[in-house]
């Protein structure tokens, strides 16, 4: 089933400033799957998104054999379903109890973590000591989830890895740019350096996008 | 195969059409646990243990282990009592639609639903309408199918019922008829309801109606 997956074309839309879009770069270029990637204007969807998906018109998209999928989450499950064999890597484990701890992980990310720390980057002066004290709480379950382990994947990056892109990459972007310190060194060593071994993996290197149009994209989003 | 059913718990808030969730996946794999209920204004020592994150019901805790998240524990399920029926589909697109509108439900019905029957008065009329929307959308996904799982009762028939609960709640204090203007999303509900299954994990509307009004009288308008 895997293989004759392989034959057929992947197409992402997707919108390059997105973790929740980069997400699904990083999924493909893990399992090695070629895809084809189209840049989605929001301001001005076009036809292909508002047909791949017309429940909420957003990215990312994933369409495979002519079937869209859309959530990134979901997406994820999707391709880590999809590519299995023994050459692909595999985003969750085999047991239960461990693929439930990962989903539930992920599900905190979106929820909870980084809206905490998408909030306090933006946050103005009335908001900004709870919406930082929410940011380092959030940061800390998450580094507490984290333990001893170098990814939350084990030893290779999985499912809550791959989620946490945002945490990893995003986060030294985003708090550079508002003057605060969340994820440093100082106050979460364990997560901070699983941040340097994510953004230095040699896949997720070559997934992530440039820093420097990172900042630039956020920095003008920040002066409006 | 042979699974453990001695050491199945599950943290639960009668009401809450998320623990209805859990109650109907155990049931449907034939697998008995013991209820606690969870005190909101209290919660247990052991909910604060096994949940220390959100600190929600429901949390079902197997062999000491908690699993938290309805939707997670219902995949939980479905993956260690993999005898049939099963819950999900084998097939990974259809697998995806369905944990995409687990998602679409989560994010949407609550929500909507508790601004009709606890909202603002001013904003009433909209909120009604945002409400119906969002059922309307999902009838137009269940289409001409007996469930959303299509032959079979499945995941998001599962993520959906223990809402309809609610619709009698929703509808007095709303003052709306769901019926008129999802009436095949009716009919799915009746169907259900005459699965062992739901009948049992379900409570009387008009249980959940008197939760309401005391719960609206506790706390005000939100």
């Amino acid at each position: 089933m895997a293989s004759s997956s392989d034959n057929e074309e992947v197409r992402v839309l997707g919108k390059w400033a997105s973790p929740f879009s980069n997400r699904i770069d990083l999924a493909l270029k893990l399992k090695g799957v070629p895809y084809k990637y189209s840049e989605e204007d929001l301001a001005n969807k076009s036809l292909d998104l508002l047909k791949y998906n017309p429940v909420h018109k957003k990215v990312p998209v994933l369409v495979h054999n002519g079937n869209s999928i859309a959530e990134s989450l979901v997406i994820l499950e999707y391709i880590d379903e999809v590519w299995n064999n023994n050459n692909n890597h595999a985003f969750l484990p085999q047991d239960p109890y461990h693929r439930a701890l990962a989903r539930f992980w992920c599900k905190t990310l979106d929820d909870k973590i980084l809206p905490a720390i998408w909030n306090a980057c933006w946050s103005d002066e009335k908001g900004r000591e709870k919406a930082v004290e929410e940011a380092l709480e959030a940061l800390k379950i998450l580094q507490d989830e984290l333990k001893d382990k170098k990814f939350f994947g084990g030893e290779t990056i999985g499912l809550v890895d791959i989620a946490a892109n945002f945490i990893g990459y995003w986060v030294s972007i985003l708090q550079e740019i508002a003057g605060l310190e969340l994820l440093t060194i100082e106050k979460f060593p364990k997560l901070y350096e699983w941040s340097q071994e994510y953004i230095n993996h040699p896949v997720i290197k070559e997934g992530l996008p440039p820093r420097d149009e990172l900042f630039a994209f956020f920095k003008a989003s920040a002066k409006k | 195969m042979g699974e453990d059913n001695s050491n199945v718990v599950l943290l639960d808030f009668w009401p809450s059409s998320y623990g209805m969730r859990v109650k109907i996946a155990l049931q449907e794999k034939g697998v008995s646990y013991e209820c606690r209920q969870e005190d909101f204004e209290a919660k247990s020592s052991l909910l604060l243990e096994m949940n220390p994150i959100h600190k929600m019901i429901p949390v079902l805790i197997h062999n000491g282990k908690p699993i938290c998240e309805s939707l997670n524990i219902v995949e939980y399920i479905d993956e260690v009592w993999n005898h049939k029926p099963s819950l999900l589909p084998s097939d990974p697109y259809k697998r995806s639609q369905a944990r995409f509108w687990g998602n679409y439900i989560d994010k949407n019905v609550y929500s909507r639903g508790k601004k009709v029957w606890n909202g603002k008065v001013e904003e009433k009329e909209e909120s009604k309408k945002q409400f119906i929307e969002c059922l309307k959308m999902l009838e137009e996904e269940l289409g001409e199918k007996p469930y959303f799982g299509g032959d079979e009762f499945g995941y998001v028939d599962v993520a959906l019922v223990p809402f309809t609960s609610w619709f009698y709640t929703y509808e007095t204090l709303g003052n709306l008829s769901i019926e008129a203007f999802v009436p095949k999303l009716v009919g799915w509900t009746k169907r259900c309801m005459e699965k062992q299954s739901v009948a049992k994990s379900l409570p009387h509307p008009h249980n959940i109606y008197d939760f309401a009004l005391k719960y609206r009288e506790a706390h005000g308008y939100e």
